[in-house]
């Protein structure tokens, strides 16, 4: 018997960052959690191209950084933990990410927040 | 011996992490005011039980661990722990005492309960443990109290089960227990509540799931370890999943508790921020 569930209904607009992800994401995640670093963050604001190369990111992952797009990221493995500090680099909060994956916007965003309190 | 006097909760955010160093002003903001009015009677309550030790059950974020090596629980045995840049700008905490000797005697009892622990000598903690620190300790007036990081992972599934999360808080109530320094040991479990940065579904919260918890949680968490991931990602969000560190402190507590205090607000960034103050039976 095995307590594995990968088979569990899945949940819409959720996505569980397990091995599979992680293995997918490896590069793209590296990269972004050299970003703890100011010298990293300066190194690829300079030139983002050589830094994606320097981390060995794919084309489904560079384009993704490119365009500044979390869902297509994390359809490439990302995960959001890491994922956030590349959205500091550009100064946007965990806010505007949700408002750009939901295609809302900022201010519709922050009132469904807000009326999930009533 | 040592003795557990109680335990604490309350939300990490980020964000709270920019505006506590301003709480003063922001107490008065619309925005903060909700927030921030519910920590006094916790911090009241703090100053009254005086604790020598702080067991602080967090998660990190992606700035000690990366998925090189990702340990499912992971306990820190070092004199010292330091938080570092986060990547987005929230202002360095100063560093926080451990206390070595109290950390190895809970990986020692750990391993022999069969959790098998990593443990770490050199860790930096992130803003999963130092926002509540910040919180409950404002003015980051900590440098008084010794601090054992408890780390569990909620950064990639599969994660421990809220059940084991729950037994692995038992376990660490039993090692401090059998600490023979009369110690009094506060524990924080921190993160939560329901709340999701990622996909699609980013923004869900659930204040009906997040009442049940502060309800359950007191008196009856047995209820709660019934629950699979699966089920609490569905109910509390991707990132609301965190509640396995509240769990996790819960266990670590006597069956009976006294419910000092509790707030809920929604919302402070895209999470439901709850506090909880739990005192520990005698």
């Amino acid at each position: 018997m095995s307590l594995i569930t990968h088979h569990e209904v899945p949940i819409p607009g959720t996505y569980m960052f397990d091995g599979r992800a992680a293995m997918k994401g490896y590069a793209l995640n590296k990269m972004c959690y050299s970003f703890n670093n100011a010298e990293n963050r300066a190194e690829f604001k300079k030139d983002e191209d050589a830094y994606c190369t320097k981390y060995g990111l794919n084309d489904e992952q560079r384009k993704a950084i490119h365009e500044r797009n979390v869902l297509a990221m994390i359809h490439a493995g990302g995960c959001i933990y890491y994922l956030a500090k590349f959205a500091g680099i550009f100064g946007l909060n965990v806010q505007e990410i949700g408002a750009q994956q939901t295609g809302m916007t900022l201010e519709a965003f922050r009132q469904k927040l807000k009326d999930q309190g009533e | 011996m040592a003795r557990v006097v109680g335990g604490l909760t309350t939300s990490h955010i980020p964000a709270i992490g920019n505006a506590v160093p301003r709480e003063k002003e922001l107490v008065n903001d619309p925005y903060w005011k909700p927030f921030f009015a519910a920590y006094p009677p916790a911090r009241a309550w703090l100053q009254k039980m005086n604790p020598d030790v702080a067991v602080v059950i967090y998660n990190d974020h992606g700035l000690n661990f990366f998925l090189d090596k990702m340990p499912t629980f992971a306990i820190g045995a070092a004199a010292r722990y330091e938080n570092a840049d986060e990547g987005w700008g929230i202002p360095k905490t100063p560093p926080y005492q451990g206390d070595p000797e109290l950390s190895w005697h809970i990986i020692e009892s750990l391993v022999a309960d069969e959790f098998d622990i990593t443990s770490c000598q050199e860790m930096l903690v992130d803003h999963g443990f130092t926002v509540p620190m910040s919180l409950f300790w404002p003015g980051n007036s900590y440098g008084g109290i010794k601090t054992v990081p408890v780390c569990i992972n909620t950064v990639q599934h599969p994660l421990p089960s809220p059940l084991r999360c729950f037994k692995l808080g038992q376990a660490i109530g039993r090692a401090i227990e059998s600490y023979p320094k009369d110690l009094k040991v506060v524990v924080l479990g921190t993160g939560g509540m329901s709340h999701q940065l990622d996909g699609e579904r980013a923004g869900f919260i659930n204040k009906k799931f997040d009442l049940l918890c502060l309800d359950k949680i007191v008196n009856e968490p047995e209820f709660l370890t019934k629950y699979s991931i699966h089920e609490l990602v569905r109910e509390a969000g991707a990132q609301g999943a965190e509640f396995i560190l509240w769990l996790a402190m819960r266990g670590v507590l006597h069956g009976h508790v006294t419910k000092i205090h509790s707030s809920y607000h929604i919302a402070v960034s895209n999470t439901a921020t709850g506090l909880l103050v739990l005192e520990n039976a005698a």
